[in-house]
């Protein structure tokens, strides 16, 4: 097995040919380039779509109330913890609802930034 | 002492105390920038009752359970909207608003679109929507002061005014974050603690259920009472209106946005958010229980058309002697200290953009802000003298649906939509303003018609608020050679974590 044992000089490194040079993601976006446009929209989207979720969910089960009542009137009639269900649901209910639906937000939202700082940080 | 001797106590007390603490603070902070560098170093806990102190105004102390007492369940809406106008505010302006960098939302207009144009309109509308949202502080504290004094119903307003007015002018309110954080506290206590007392005694009196009873108004038996839609024809469009216009009215309110450059940074400013949204659910579980109990305990204030003290007479009513009067002393101060917190909130914002952007560069710099605050006081008490028959919460409403139609589109799309240009944004708060502001003046004037048209104009946000963004968003699309020439840069600045090293462009200032 002679010769896959021969050695192989080697004499220059391609020293003319352009390397492929990594610009760290901050400087792309800096220089506005189409790739620094990718970075920023990934993350406005991410968060755009993230408040577009909670306003969803606001929209929905807040929002919804006055047409779940108007359709249904007999809703006024139920009663829970002997508190008329509509009076249950905006005196009461309603409050821990929104706190969730904040504390929910500002998770993801860190979250999105934490791997945006990630992505610009690892280069 | 009587009741009036009690309530004179009391507020003289929150007086002398916003006064005292006012001249203590003024010693502190000379210069807006003092104020700024002072907050950096508050802890979200304290930032958020300060927030909490400011917002929670004459409508929400008073008004809503004078609201709950009248008409009944479906005016919750207005105390649940304020929260969740607090949650919109979160998620759409919070972080981006604080990176900013502007103190003002002229500053952050004229940044973001870079347009003088913006600049002035945007300024205008935040003192036009500080002027609707100052006089109804002036109408509750006189009708508060009357109720419980039996002095004429313009004293408590004249009173407010002048105390605000002598805190703004001699520099000490708004420096102290300590003041707005205690009146949180202050107007929590106010209102948790005689609901205790009156809690037991609703309890040992066999715990009635409000809705049971419909002696109240012939023509409003409990069985609508209970109803979370507003009466009348068209309730399902007057519920969703009140809706709209407050959960998106909040952010455009002029003393919640400069409470955002107070914070350390954007992740700062959504976490005290947070805990705003927190405060703001604890203090509106308790207004809407005096509706209730003052359905069974002092049903006569419908009739005679003071409902919005039953706040202040409930105590007295439903606990016999000293008691009752100490306490109704106690709920007497609280909204006291609502009127002076947010009318001193309101009046230092509208004052700065007075100064700065209507009176010019003719005065100094403290000289204008001084001139400015006696136009941002004298200009809502004289209108609260004149619209004595405007309840209240319907002119903190109305605020809520101008601010909604006007600068809202502005920092939702200012934010999220790079292609927004300047002359889009005018179009925008101009058709918006326009719209809602007639309808705001038909309605204090009184001259809406019947039916339909009464509707659309008493609560106009439901047509005008998406009307305002449909305009901004086509003459947006129209005008597409003005997008900002610097509008990639602003919005890495709003939406980038400050930890990153990044080119952010000349914030404002």
């Amino acid at each position: 097995m002679s010769e896959t044992a021969r050695r192989v000089r080697v004499t220059s490194p391609r020293t003319s040919a352009a390397r492929a040079q990594r610009v760290p993601p901050a400087r792309e976006i800096d220089a506005q380039t189409r790739l620094g446009e990718v970075y920023m929209s990934s993350l406005v989207r991410s968060q755009l779509r993230l408040a577009l979720l909670a306003l969803t969910a606001l929209a929905v089960f807040v929002g919804g109330i006055p047409l779940l009542f108007w359709l249904v009137p007999d809703l006024s009639d139920v009663e829970v913890l002997a508190v008329p269900l509509p009076w249950f649901l905006l005196a009461f209910a309603a409050y821990p609802f929104l706190l969730l639906v904040g504390w929910l937000y500002v998770r993801a939202a860190e979250r999105n930034e934490r791997a945006f700082t990630d992505v610009l940080d690892r280069s | 002492m009587s009741t009036a001797g009690f309530s004179v106590v009391s507020v003289t007390a929150v007086v002398v105390v916003t006064l005292a603490v006012g001249a203590y603070g003024w010693r502190f902070s000379r210069t807006t920038s003092d104020f700024f560098v002072a907050s950096r170093t508050v802890r979200p806990g304290l930032n958020a009752s300060a927030i909490g102190g400011e917002y929670l105004s004459a409508a929400s102390f008073l008004g809503v359970a004078g609201l709950v007492l009248a008409f009944g369940t479906e005016m919750l809406w207005y105390p649940v909207g304020w929260t969740a106008g607090y949650l919109v505010l979160l998620v759409l302006v919070a972080a981006p608003l604080r990176r900013s960098g502007a103190y003002t939302l002229p500053d952050f207009a004229e940044s973001r679109l870079e347009s003088r144009g913006v600049r002035r309109l945007s300024a205008l509308l935040v003192v036009a929507i500080g002027w609707l949202y100052l006089m109804p502080q002036f109408q509750g504290a006189g009708l508060a002061l009357a109720s419980t004094t039996g002095t004429g119903p313009w004293l408590g307003g004249v009173l407010v005014a002048t105390v605000v007015l002598v805190n703004v002018l001699f520099g000490g309110m708004r420096s102290i974050t300590f003041v707005q954080a205690f009146q949180y506290w202050l107007k929590l206590t106010a209102l948790l603690f005689p609901l205790l007392f009156m809690a037991a005694i609703w309890l040992g009196d066999g715990a009635v259920s409000p809705a049971s009873v419909d002696v109240v108004d012939p023509a409003r038996p409990g069985d609508s009472w209970v109803s979370p839609l507003a009466g009348g024809e068209h309730e399902v469009y007057t519920t969703y209106s009140i809706i709209i216009a407050t959960f998106l009215g909040t952010m455009g309110l002029p003393h919640v946005v400069v409470r955002f450059y107070t914070n350390p940074d954007g992740a700062a400013a959504r976490r005290t958010t947070l805990f705003v949204l927190a405060l703001l659910g604890l203090f509106y579980l308790l207004p809407p229980v005096y509706g209730g109990l003052g359905r069974l305990y002092a049903p006569d204030l419908v009739a005679t058309g003071r409902a919005e003290s039953v706040v202040l007479e409930l105590p007295s009513r439903m606990l016999a002697g000293t008691a009752g009067e100490l306490l109704s002393a106690l709920t007497t101060a609280g909204a006291f200290a609502a009127f002076l917190s947010t009318s001193s909130g309101l009046t230092v914002a509208v004052a700065g953009v007075i100064s700065q952007d209507v009176m010019g560069r003719r005065f100094g710099g403290v000289r204008a802000f001084q001139a400015g605050a006696v136009v941002a006081v004298l200009v809502p008490l004289g209108l609260a003298l004149v619209t004595e028959g405007v309840g209240v919460a319907q002119a903190v409403g109305l605020a809520f649906a101008f601010a909604a139609s006007t600068l809202c589109p502005l920092l939702v799309l200012g934010i999220w939509w790079r292609r927004l240009t300047d002359l889009g944004a005018i179009a925008g708060m101009l058709v918006g303003g326009g719209c809602a502001g007639g309808a705001v003046l038909a309605t204090l004037l009184g001259v809406g018609p019947e039916g339909w048209g009464g509707a659309l104009l008493s609560q106009p946000a439901a047509w005008t608020v998406p009307l305002a963004f449909l305009t901004m968003v086509t003459a947006s699309l129209a005008t597409p050679r003005r997008v900002p020439p610097h509008a990639a840069r602003t919005m890495v600045r709003l939406h980038t974590p400050e930890s990153v090293q990044l080119d952010r462009g000349t914030p404002p200032r």
